[in-house]
């Protein structure tokens, strides 16, 4: 900040010494993994411990490999994208709608999702499984595909309608409709994908309409876009919105969908980052939601996976460190990539008072 | 919003807004409705059932507030309890100061600085539980663990300590490895709430010859009170629900020492498959959350000034 604020005195000192050491101690668990995944297993555990792997070995990976870790990857990033995914869609609708419009019952609705967000989110797990357990995935898959379906038809019309102006105006709105196409489509590729992974993940389970939601990977995600926290990280960004834009896009003859499209999108775009990036990474490390939901070997997510490894080679810990690498580089990198976006999201998403 | 020609007629432009307010929240209220207020909803009613899965034939008959009268006698409860709140009661504390001393020493560092400070404490947070857990086991290890090493070479003790496994450890273990991964979202927080306290009067009473110590508490620190309010609510929330940690290293032990009142729930629904028992757990803990965060709230937003 300003100069003057930087003088030198005794506790400063103190104070940044004292600070660099504990910021060691809390990169240390990181950088052990990282480095551990690469000692063998006596090395791993051989005391004075041995702080850089002078011979390194890729044994543990090696082994690592032949339980089902792709699977497990493949697996937690899907989850954690498709939370992503569903929940920027539903919190940004909602978040607009509460920042924005004037209705009926507004007030309650607030006040519901604050309260959720202040009760423990664990506490409602245990009915959420015997919910879970109840449901079919056919069902499920039918009632996403309707969704996309209707969405589909809304953007075609929509294009249909505004074909005129959409070809003489500036370029700006149909590069938007084909992002919202696209992401669509991302997204029905992904329920295809998920449907025809293998084991009891999928429809192809041998039989599919008896295929409850645990040990699926949308009994993950589904709680997750329930909970309500990116609807109020979504309105705090929508408050931003100036009135007289969408008063505008109202006067210029704009429907309320497309004004949500091209005018609102636009402008709370950080919003989609921070929450993006929150819910990804919150999900990946959920790790008591996927204990409970998820059971085959072959659905596992990562951190479980590397639990189940805990259970089974308790004293490995080569191994360990290279199933907790598999699992924390990747995260790790894309924390450290989108950090600013992150930070915004902590700071934004906060109740004051 | 209404003051566009509509206005005249007011009650008709609401009604209107009603109708595609609702369009626009009726997915994200879906799945809050579906996965949270029904599972809500369904706790507090199984939780007066005797709900059980042994047998594999549900047994379910309504037996009041049985479960509750069965809580408050249960002697591992009682325990777990107890656990919890001296865990809360060590980390909340902790975990506030330690931040805001952290926040402190960073916020008036350049950009770069601040940001590489703020992902160094945020970083075991995103490493994850399970992946950090695999490193304190091992430094935590009777045998191979680097604590016992470390101190044996250092002479403070003759022989090696079962940290973990040992009643009078292993819930500071616990505790310790929970900071750790407290503090990163409080650091954040407070980074940007001191970056926002108002300059101008920082200098005027600088100018009138305050300490540095007096600036802190007499200007700071009542405007960044909202956050610290913020930060106690949610480190609170969070510590009531500490779980992972305890299933992945003591699993309650030794002797109940660790237990915590969410491990409990999960043993009681998903090994001794009690439902009706745990969910009446949970419904407990959801009122005492509720309590805890109303009081917090009440007796800090006296000092809140905006």
């Amino acid at each position: 900040m300003n100069n003057k604020k930087k003088k030198l005195t005794p506790y400063r000192v103190v104070s940044l010494i004292v600070l660099i050491v504990i910021a060691f101690t809390f990169v240390f668990p990181f950088y052990w993994i990282v480095t551990g995944a690469f000692k063998s297993q006596s090395v791993a555990i051989a005391l004075p411990p041995q702080w850089f792997p002078t011979e390194p070995t890729m044994a543990n990976f090696e082994k690592l490999f032949k339980n089902p870790a792709w699977q497990w990857m493949l697996n937690t990033v899907l989850m954690a994208l498709g939370s992503m995914l569903l929940v920027c869609g539903t919190a940004s609708l909602c978040g607009y709608a509460l920042a924005k419009k004037r209705f009926y019952g507004q007030t309650i609705v607030f006040s519901l999702i604050i309260c959720a967000m202040a009760l423990p989110k664990q506490v409602v797990l245990v009915p959420l499984v015997r919910i879970m357990a109840n449901l079919r995935l056919r069902w499920l898959l039918i009632a996403l595909g309707a969704i996309a379906a209707v969405i589909i038809v809304m953007i075609v019309w929509n294009v249909v309608k505004n074909f005129n102006e959409l070809t003489d105006k500036s370029s700006r709105t149909p590069k938007n409709l084909l992002l919202a196409l696209l992401v669509v489509a991302v997204a029905a590729a992904m329920v295809v994908y998920l449907a025809k992974l293998p084991g009891a993940n999928g429809l192809i389970a041998s039989t599919p309409e008896k295929q409850p939601l645990t040990d699926t990977l949308w009994a993950v995600i589904l709680p997750t876009v329930g909970w309500p926290f990116g609807v109020f990280l979504m309105k705090q960004f929508s408050e931003t919105i100036p009135n007289e834009i969408l008063e505008a896009a109202r006067i210029d003859g704009a429907g309320e969908l497309r004004t949500f499209l091209t005018v609102v999108c636009p402008i709370i775009k950080p919003g989609f980052g921070a929450l993006a990036i929150f819910t990804f990474i919150n999900t990946w490390n959920d790790y008591f939601l996927q204990l409970i939901m998820l059971q085959s070997r072959a659905n596992l997510t990562i951190s479980l996976g590397i639990a189940t490894l805990q259970a089974e080679f308790a004293t490995n810990y080569g191994l360990m460190m290279a199933g907790a690498a598999l699992g924390a580089v990747p995260i790790v990198a894309i924390f450290l990539v989108f950090q600013k976006f992150f930070t915004q999201g902590i700071t934004m998403g906060a109740v004051k008072g | 919003m209404a003051k566009t020609p509509a206005r005249l007629n007011g009650h008709a432009l609401k009604r209107h807004e009603t109708v595609v307010a609702y369009l626009f929240m009726l997915p994200a209220l879906f799945f809050f409705v579906a996965f949270v207020i029904l599972p809500m909803g369904i706790g507090i009613v199984t939780s007066l059932f005797n709900y059980t899965m042994k047998n594999s034939v549900s047994a379910e008959t309504f037996i009041g507030l049985k479960n509750y009268i069965e809580l408050f006698q249960d002697e591992k409860f009682i325990r777990a309890m107890w656990n919890t709140v001296i865990l809360v009661v060590v980390t909340v504390p902790s975990v506030t100061l330690f931040s805001l001393w952290v926040s402190s020493a960073i916020y008036q560092m350049n950009e770069g600085l601040r940001s590489f400070f703020r992902c160094v404490f945020y970083l075991p947070v995103v490493t994850g539980t399970v992946a950090v857990v695999v490193v304190w086991k091992w430094m935590f290890d009777g045998y191979s663990g680097i604590l016992n090493y470390v101190l044996s070479a250092l002479g403070l003790i003759d022989k090696n300590i079962m940290w973990l496994g040992d009643t009078r450890f292993a819930i500071w273990c616990i505790i310790l490895i929970m900071f750790t991964t407290y503090v990163g979202q409080p650091i954040v927080l407070y980074v940007a709430a001191l970056g926002n306290v108002d300059q101008s009067l920082v200098e005027a009473a600088q100018v009138d010859g305050a300490t540095d110590l007096q600036v802190f508490w007499r200007i700071k620190w009542p405007q960044v009170m909202p956050t610290t309010l913020y930060i106690v609510v949610i480190t609170t929330i969070n510590t009531f629900q500490c779980f992972s940690l305890i299933q992945l290293l003591t699993s309650g032990g030794p002797e109940g020492t660790t237990n915590t009142v969410m491990y409990y729930l999960y043993q009681n629904a998903f090994s001794l498959y009690r439902y009706g028992y745990a969910n009446a757990m949970g419904v407990i803990l959801a009122v005492i959350i509720a309590i805890l965060s109303a009081i917090q709230f009440k007796v800090m937003s006296k000092d809140v000034s905006y």
